[in-house]
């Protein structure tokens, strides 16, 4: 299709769209696999999330 | 007015204005303010005197927000805001005493310093007394707005930068209509009155939001 | 209460487990369709041409920047009023991508201006107080940043956001009142009293996928952030095991 002369403009709004909606997406999902393997490794050293019987927060 | 009130505004005072105290640093910095944006716009008295309400606006903008960080910090660094925390008497009050001290301390000087200054930026008298009046208005509402970054940063060691970058967009309404009102009484393309009474609304619903929200931020930053 | 049933951190991770595929599906859908439609359904504009499928994306940004601050604002009140636990993650999580739907919003106004104005930026009144819009959520995530201590964090950046909440009607007027004063009647109006339906409905399917996408986001980032909390009273915990004697830290379970 046929953008017309302001083209670069138009694919340039959803590029720049695309590309914050990606590193937002990236990011939140570097941080979940952070936040699991150190979840992991503080469970591999045996550190128990709480003592048994005792409800969340 | 209690006693209490009067002996909680007295000794604030007093401690902003004596050693250690930085009241009169604001003025300073103030003027240097003002002196230096002459050196980026160039010396010309007309585009000086066309803006200079907003230069007198900006420059007591920031003066203000540089001495807002010591409002609750050096209380909190002795252990007296426990103290006001815990005796009992409505810390909305204590705030807005504190606020009013302080602006008397910081603020006050700011406004008896502008018709001086309004002379290095060619500004006319009746602009000088405009923009005088207005900051007399609405620096009370920049202090009380203000109170509520101090309040939000006093834990923190640093909190000077943050606080203003805190309090600075909820201070774009005052600065605009500041800046209106002054421009108004000039060039009027608006009565004076019209924005200088949204003025004086935003420093009155200031003085409201601000110390129920700072005492909100206070006891939540020490219990 | 099924809204205090899913105070519960634990239950509320299954559930995020169980809807959020069902929404990224859903989601992408959406997008396929609202993207097909601005690009090959909806006619271009008789006066701006092509550059009318910026609004596409243009107007559910601007749209999600403000939900996403009412959304803050509605997780404040519950941080502080009904001290629901999820509420401060809620906020927590919806600062960044807040932050990115209002910038999403000022570059595609700015990429539309230039065509339509001649600038890329004009004092606008919308694009100012979008502007500032901005500088509160960067404000806002910065002063979650500051405080190590989540539940203070919290409360401190409630208060914020709610005066904030309370401050930008008041912004948007001022910033609307100072606009016209300076330059009268220049800008273009863009809600013109009649929207054609070829141009709305694109507009609409946009604006649903575009709320899809910021639910999945949100969705994830808060089980990020229960995730974080997870880890910060674990190691508290691991750290005050290790010395039992140095005062013990009060932990409290702040996951």
């Amino acid at each position: 299709m046929d953008l017309g002369s302001h083209a670069g403009f138009i694919l340039a709004s959803y590029g720049l769209c695309l590309l914050t909606v990606l590193v937002l997406i990236a990011w939140i999902r570097i941080d979940k696999a952070n936040l699991e393997r150190a979840l992991k490794e503080l469970a591999e050293q045996g550190v128990s999330r709480r003592r048994p019987e005792e409800g969340g927060r | 007015m209690s006693p209490w009130a009067i002996a909680l505004f007295q000794r604030d005072l007093r401690l902003s204005v004596r050693v250690g105290g930085s009241a009169l640093v604001g003025v300073l910095f103030f003027l240097a303010v003002v002196t230096v944006i002459p050196f980026g716009v160039g010396p010309d008295l007309n585009l000086l005197s066309r803006i200079g309400p907003a230069i007198l606006w900006i420059g007591a903008l920031l003066a203000t927000l540089l001495g807002l960080d010591r409002l609750f910090q050096a209380d909190r660094d002795d252990g007296t805001l426990d103290l006001m925390l815990m005796a009992g008497r409505p810390l909305e009050l204590v705030v807005l005493i504190k606020c009013l001290a302080h602006w008397v301390a910081t603020g006050l000087p700011l406004v008896a310093a502008a018709p001086l200054l309004a002379v290095f930026l060619n500004i006319d008298p009746l602009a000088m007394g405009a923009v005088t009046l207005t900051l007399l208005v609405g620096t009370p509402a920049l202090t009380l707005i203000g109170a509520i970054g101090a309040a939000l940063t006093v834990s923190l060691r640093r909190g000077g930068l943050l606080l203003a970058v805190l309090v600075v967009p909820l201070a774009i309404p005052v600065l605009i209509f500041g800046v209106s009102s002054a421009d108004a009484a000039i060039h009027d393309p608006v009565p004076f009155l019209t924005p200088f009474l949204i003025l004086c609304a935003l420093s009155l619903i200031a003085a409201v939001i601000g110390p129920i929200a700072s005492a909100a931020a206070l006891r939540f930053a020490t219990d | 209460m099924a809204f205090w049933d899913y105070a519960n951190p634990t239950r509320f991770l299954k559930l995020v487990q169980v809807v959020l595929p069902w929404l990224t599906g859903l989601c992408v859908l959406a997008f396929g369709a609202g993207l097909y439609m601005s690009f090959f359904v909806a006619p271009e504009d008789y006066q701006q041409g092509q550059t009318v499928r910026i609004m596409y994306i243009h107007v559910p940004a601007a749209w999600l920047s403000m939900m996403c601050y009412s959304i803050m604002a509605v997780s404040s009140l519950g941080t502080l009023v009904w001290k629901h636990p999820l509420a401060d993650v809620s906020a927590k999580a919806a600062a960044p991508i807040g932050a990115a739907f209002t910038f999403m919003a000022l570059v595609t106004g700015s990429l539309w201006g230039k065509p339509m104005w001649g600038t890329y930026w004009v004092w606008d009144a919308r694009l100012t107080s979008v502007l500032v819009l901005l500088i509160m959520y960067l404000g806002l995530m910065t002063l979650w940043r500051t405080m190590d201590d989540p539940i203070k964090a919290g409360k401190a950046a409630a208060v914020l956001t709610l005066v904030g909440a309370l401050n930008l009607p008041v912004i948007k007027f001022s910033v609307d009142w100072w606009n016209t004063l300076h330059q009268p009647a220049s800008v273009m109006r863009m809600d013109g009293p009649t929207i054609h339906l070829d141009i709305l409905w694109p507009l609409l399917v946009m604006a649903v996928a575009f709320t899809l996408l910021f639910f999945v986001l949100h969705l994830m980032a808060m089980r990020n952030e229960i995730l974080r909390r997870r880890v910060r009273t674990l190691r508290l915990r691991a750290a005050s095991a290790a010395h039992p004697r140095s005062a013990v830290a009060t932990a409290q379970p702040a996951e």
